[in-house]
């Protein structure tokens, strides 16, 4: 199961609400599960061949309680998503050991500088579209990304 | 070798490179416009980027994002194939810039050639006839410009030094038009190519387009690939072309592409390209120079069987040129028919979905296409959707194939220009072979006036 499947399937749990999505496919099997009142949401993959075990990023419990309290149908498109407006490489803060931008959680205005995308050596500052709270972060630091990459999550 | 090539184009173009890299074992990149995510050679791709969303000048021309492509997958060149950047001296280069190697000419030679003016200039140090004219750029005065006119003889076109491909430019018949021909050409110049500057040619009233494909590497190794007749064209947008040019006297090529050959030594040419001629009464007048791949260079493969498109990426990597010009055997006859998605007579655009889609086959069958079953043909870009080669040991062998192979294709759900190439495979002048550049805007204007 190749890793941005498994991305989108992390992405689901978050988005729906769902406790836990266990999915087989031939011989590989995924299980995601929210734990309890923690934040975390972990997923393991029992796979037929080598594959890296997979922890999705923290998502504070302010953001998920309601959604899992409401069930699958609850808020499922809970957030805007901010695409990239370019080509090039996602960095979370304006150079490598500063503070990134934002954090997931963080309110953010229209107009703020959320993260920076590398194109031919020049650094970009990618704004927020427009204001709220940064939901999820969908991309690695140091991650290409290509025009129309969904990067983050505000809502 | 190149373990890793970008291909900065789309449609069937970037699937001939594509197919080209894969022989050679070069890993690709294709980049894409939002509007192609689905085609086919975005799927074949080792990785592939989306660069932009339809519109060209935000993704196929967004220089920045494409030589971002190329260091976010870490290519190492960049076949820009042909139209977009393909002949954009800047593109090539911040490319080279950038770090990468430009599959094509140097900047500088791009440049040059680009520049309509400069290029009968070298041309004419080579030793290559141009078409008669005032020399260099047409001057502001108007008692010059009459009397360049009248030197020349009338008919005259007026064509914008920024141009080519048939784009701005302007007949005169007499010299009462003269003058605002000039003034007109010139604001249209600035508007379209932001560059104001013209140049006068003496007008050949049934000329025939003919061509020379070159190749030349970095050590001043130089080879011509014989002979293309283009002449059957409209609105100079080529329709059918063949290889070789029919009825034309062996000296008479031999001369002409041994004159193109030894031109690139001189210039110092990299790559492939070519040299495009009007021939008329016996005699090549160049008009310009394409340095970059042509829409037509499967026919000329056909009859020498080399892969042009392979021999540019050897060349872009440092090698030498293989073959010498005593290897080129050309034998038997290609013709070229390009698919375009558009109504037939009327020439308007059809894009949309294809429902049905089966191309022809048999021996001496080729089609270059990108389209598939079900592919949506998208409304941003040009109508051609593929190229079908017909060859045969004669003219005449290769024809019936390519009529045989015409009534075999079958395209749904959008109109295209097929009818009006079995018409073409059935016309009387056509079969006979050396109708001018003006040939089918006639025979379109009388059927259009028999309606």
């Amino acid at each position: 199961m190749d890793l941005r499947k498994l991305k989108k399937l992390i992405d689901l749990v978050e988005e729906s609400g769902i406790a836990e999505l266990e999915i087989t496919e031939g011989e590989e099997k995924v299980r995601i599960s929210r734990s309890g009142t923690s934040a975390a949401v972990n997923a393991s993959v029992t796979p037929a061949g080598p594959v890296p075990q997979v922890v999705a990023p923290a998502v504070p419990a302010a953001a998920l309680a309601p959604a899992a309290a409401g069930g699958p149908e609850a808020a499922a498109s809970d957030g805007h998503v901010l695409k990239s407006p370019m080509v090039g490489t996602f960095y979370r803060a304006p150079s490598p050991g500063a503070k990134p931008f934002v954090e997931v959680g963080q309110t953010v205005s229209e107009g703020d500088t959320v993260c920076i995308i590398e194109a031919m050596k020049l650094l970009n500052e990618i704004e927020a579209d427009r204001s709220g709270k940064i939901k999820a972060i969908l991309v690695e630091n140091g991650q290409p990304v290509e025009y129309g990459h969904a990067l983050m999550m505000i809502g | 070798m190149f373990e890793k090539i970008l291909i900065a184009n789309r449609g069937e173009i970037a699937l001939r490179i594509q197919r080209a890299c894969r022989e050679l074992g070069i890993k690709t990149v294709a980049v894409h416009s939002e509007a192609d995510a689905e085609a086919k050679y975005v799927k074949l791709a080792d990785e592939s980027v989306c660069i932009g969303p339809p519109p060209s000048a935000q993704s196929y021309l967004n220089i920045p994002a494409i030589i971002s492509a190329a260091e976010v997958t870490d290519a190492e060149a960049i076949h820009p194939g042909y139209g977009f950047l393909a002949e954009n001296a800047d593109f090539a280069e911040r490319v080279e810039k950038s770090g990468f190697v430009f599959i094509g000419p140097k900047a500088d030679t791009i440049r040059m050639m680009g520049d309509k003016v400069s290029a009968k200039a070298a041309m004419k140090k080579a030793g290559i006839a141009c078409v008669p004219g005032g020399e260099g750029a047409l001057p502001d005065a108007p008692e010059e410009i009459v009397k360049i006119a009248r030197a020349t003889g009338y008919p005259v076109i007026i064509k914008a030094a920024g141009g080519g491909g048939g784009r701005g430019m302007r007949i005169v018949h007499t010299e009462a038009a003269l003058l605002n021909a000039a003034s007109m050409t010139r604001a249209e110049a600035q508007a379209a190519f932001g560059n104001p500057v013209v140049y006068l040619e003496k007008y050949l009233e049934n000329p025939r387009h003919i061509e020379i494909q070159v190749l030349a590497d970095r050590f001043r190794n130089a080879i011509y690939l014989g002979d293309r007749d283009c002449s059957m064209q409209r609105r100079h947008q080529k329709i059918i072309e063949e290889a070789p040019a029919p009825d034309l006297p062996l000296r008479a090529r031999v001369r002409v592409g041994e004159r193109c050959a030894e031109a690139c030594r001189k210039i110092g040419y990299e790559g492939a390209g070519t040299f495009e001629f009007l021939y008329d009464n016996g005699e090549f007048y160049f008009i310009e120079m394409n340095t970059r791949l042509q829409v037509e260079h499967p026919i000329t493969e056909m009859i020498t069987g080399i892969d042009i498109v392979q021999t540019q990426i050897r060349i872009a990597a440092g090698e030498r040129l293989a073959i010498k010009q005593r290897d080129i055997v050309l034998k038997g006859h290609a013709i070229e028919c390009r698919i375009n998605a558009e109504d037939p007579y009327r020439f308007t655009p059809s894009p949309g979905r294809i429902t049905s889609w089966h191309v022809p086959g048999g021996p001496g069958i080729r089609v270059d296409s990108h389209v598939y079953n079900n592919y949506f043909v998208p409304p941003n870009y040009d109508s051609l959707i593929g190229k079908l080669i017909a060859y045969g040991d004669t003219r005449e062998q290769a024809i019936a194939r390519m009529s045989i192979a015409l009534s075999e294709a079958v395209v749904e759900g959008i109109q295209t220009n097929l009818p009006l190439h079995i018409e073409l495979m059935q016309d009387a002048a056509f079969l006979r072979g050396g109708t001018s550049i003006h040939y089918l805007e006639q025979k379109l204007a009388k059927s259009a006036k028999a309606e």
